[in-house]
């Protein structure tokens, strides 16, 4: 040991004068969001460090690891093409498929806000001890439920190459738009949540709720256009566009899907997606991301303004 | 040189609660309201560290100083005012911060230190030091939950203190650890101030803040009430005990005169107070300085002036050395002295049949305790006494040592 304090003066001989940096840190009642926004970015790595963890620590002890969470998109694939293509028969073409494009969409969304809103609270160690942006916390829950989307995104795949289907190529591009807007919308929550799982512990109890009315909302199960049908009669269309999760997951369908009015069992078209351009897609995404970006940055300022307590309250 | 840390008039008050209402349903039953009390733990507290010094806060359990450390991390944020820290920040409140019992020592590295901000390219160029020092070996591909608590403290540490920081702050984490553990923590802040780094160093004990740092601060209830060397901010921390308590009197004899202070403080409802500490060597003292010789007898008398009757009165005695830690103390009862009923004035007179130390000046600090070993009087002698060593051979204790060639 003291070898080791030998060897360690000795290489820092070197350069005698150490020079220590010159970044100054600010400790003060309220920061900004840019330099939030900018220490975020420096503490990128810790977002990383996070993901691998939760990673980690949930598959560390089961054989199957990684192959769990694609087992279960699978075993629902299944279930689903069982059900309704070969019992219940509910007319709408290759359905399974249908559910699974919107389905990956909703699990990544549901997955990291749930484990979002309690990320803060179980990570009260941490907080009294270290100082690091806490918005990490609730990014990471994002992070690793995008790491199993991508997962549930293969066997979508698979299950598009054994069926067949050939996606909207045309469209293709509004995917990554999509996917965008999912993951800043899903970080503005994610935040937001978990700062207020801190004070109202039973946040967790009344998202539960919340998102299973959302699920029902989303025309994830039904085809969008049964819903939207009776509501445009009604000139209430918008309703159904308040959610910002309508228009990811319509692109997700309609590129993946790909099917607008196939024609049912009875060689009459069943109306499912909307037929509009992919401009109307374009124009649906883009206002879906003024708006998370907006939520995003309320977020982090709401974020900022209850930061300043976690370390008494928890 | 310039300040690496300034804290500008900085509060914190955090508010108390006699029941937490913690979910969104308690608090609509209780109607929204939720009685608390506030509590300043730091009152408008302005100071300025200097790059490359060592700071010591001291301050009785309650007096805001690991609040203001906390502040200083960015783990707290202040109320009002701003803390301004220059370069890498890194913080040892807790040994071991961050770990994942789950996950390996190898990965939990890596998790710690990006948790204390060190990019990834620098982890891992550091890596092998890390692992070096933690004295893990083979063991740092184990689940961390199988380590002992002697191994997770070293690698804790050995994370800790390879970020490479700027500004460190310290907590009473060396409390924690074997003595091994320990004296490995002190050598590392030492190569750390010879490096020119700035280290803040939160304790309640001044031996520590005597052996590693060059200035102090004392917090009182949240208010900054004494500052300067070690030896005067711990006289300003013992007199603000006394304030607090009502119990406790004493100062630096020799060191308060030496520094121009106002010397002795003399609280009025004291029940004891020890007016002076003086070693003696029998037949030969010489002005104020004592000279002996080591492995010579050496008296030291302490006298105390008595208010009030103390029953089971026992005395503890410190020798510190030129480097301000102790190489002696001991309290009368272990002695298997009885314990002394004092009803007025007197004096103590404490023999040492050989003093084996070399060269230096040696200070005493003497407590007189209650029965329960509570001090109620304190005093401390800077220049207690000097050995002046005749022979050749150098060091703190003069062992009997022979060499026989075979």
């Amino acid at each position: 040991m003291l070898d080791h304090f030998q060897s360690e003066e000795h290489s820092e001989g070197g350069d005698q004068v150490r020079t220590s940096r010159s970044e100054l840190h600010v400790v003060a009642p309220s920061i900004s969001v840019p330099k939030r926004i900018v220490r975020l970015w420096e503490y990128r790595p810790l977002l990383v460090s996070m993901v691998r963890k939760e990673l980690s620590v949930k598959y560390k002890n089961s054989v199957l690891g990684f192959v769990w969470s694609m087992l279960n998109p699978a075993l629902t694939l299944i279930i689903y093409f069982v059900v309704f293509q070969l019992v219940l028969k509910n007319g709408i073409p290759q359905f399974a498929i249908f559910l699974l494009c919107g389905l990956v969409v909703w699990n990544f969304f549901s997955n990291a806000i749930m484990s979002a809103t309690g990320s803060v609270v179980a990570n009260a160690g941490i907080i009294k001890k270290v100082s690091f942006p806490r918005e990490v916390l609730p990014l990471a829950s994002v992070g690793s439920s995008m790491v199993f989307f991508f997962l549930q995104s293969i066997v979508l795949v698979i299950a598009l190459i054994i069926a067949r289907d050939v996606p909207a190529f045309s469209y293709l591009p509004l995917l990554v738009f999509a996917f965008v807007d999912l993951m800043i919308f899903s970080g503005a929550i994610a935040i937001l949540l978990g700062a207020l799982n801190v004070f109202y512990r039973d946040t967790q109890h009344l998202l539960e709720i919340v998102l299973m009315a959302w699920f029902w909302a989303t025309p994830i199960v039904y085809p969008y256009q049964q819903i939207a049908v009776p509501l445009m009669r009604h000139g209430i269309l918008f309703l159904d566009f308040i959610s910002p999760m309508t228009a990811i997951v319509l692109t997700f369908q309609r590129v993946l899907y790909a099917k607008v009015s196939p024609l049912g069992v009875s060689h009459t078209p069943v109306h499912i997606l909307p037929t509009n351009s992919v401009a109307w897609f374009a124009g649906q995404l883009t206002i879906v991301l003024v708006v998370s970006t907006i939520l995003f940055v309320i977020a982090l300022k709401v974020f900022g303004r209850m930061e300043g307590n976690f370390a008494e309250e928890l | 040189m310039s300040n690496a840390i300034e804290v500008d008039d900085v509060t914190k008050v955090f508010r108390l609660y006699s029941e937490k209402f913690s979910s969104l349903k308690e608090r609509v039953i209780h109607g929204g309201k939720n009685p608390f009390q506030e509590f300043y733990a730091l009152k408008n507290v302005s100071l300025e560290i200097q790059e490359g010094t060592s700071v010591g806060l001291l301050g009785h359990n309650g007096s805001g100083k690991s609040t203001l450390l906390k502040t200083i991390a960015g783990i707290i944020q202040p109320n009002s005012g701003e803390i301004r820290v220059k370069g890498r920040v890194s913080a040892m409140l807790e040994v071991g911060a961050g770990f994942h019992p789950e996950l390996s020592g190898r990965d939990n590295i890596f998790l710690s230190a990006t948790l204390l901000g060190l990019p990834v390219k620098e982890v891992k160029s550091r890596f092998d030091e890390i692992v070096e020092f933690s004295e893990l070996g083979q063991f740092i591909d184990n689940q961390v939950k199988y380590y002992s608590s002697g191994m997770y403290a070293r690698l804790g540490f050995a994370v800790a203190v390879n970020v490479d920081p700027d500004v460190l702050l310290v907590d009473e984490v060396l409390a924690v650890g074997d003595e091994n553990f320990q004296r490995k923590c002190v050598e590392r802040i030492k190569s750390f101030q010879k490096d020119g780094r700035t280290i803040v160093f939160v304790s309640h004990s001044p031996d520590l803040v005597r052996a590693i740092c060059d200035f102090a601060y004392v917090l009182d209830h949240g208010n900054l009430i004494g500052e300067g060397s070690p030896a005067v901010a711990i006289a300003d921390l013992r007199d603000s005990l006394s304030r607090n308590k009502g119990h406790v009197g004493g100062a630096i004899i020799g060191d308060a005169a030496a520094e121009g202070d106002p010397g002795v403080v003399l609280p009025a409802d004291e029940p004891i107070v020890i007016t002076s500490v003086k070693a003696v060597v029998e037949g030969k003292q010489t002005g104020d300085s004592t000279r002996i010789a080591p492995h010579d007898p050496l008296k030291i008398v302490v006298a105390y002036a008595a208010k009030r009757e103390v029953s089971g009165a026992n005395l503890t005695l410190s020798i510190i050395a030129p480097n301000s830690e102790s190489v002696f103390t001991a309290n009368s009862l272990d002695l298997k002295t009885d314990p002394f009923d004092i009803d007025s004035d007197g004096v103590f007179e404490l023999y040492f049949d050989s003093v084996p130390l070399l060269d230096g000046v040696y200070g005493i600090a003497v407590t007189i305790n209650d029965s329960t070993r509570v001090p109620l009087a304190w005093a401390e002698e800077k220049i207690g006494f000097q050995v002046v060593n005749p022979s050749l051979v150098s060091g703190l204790v003069a062992l009997e040592f022979r060499v026989i060639s075979k």
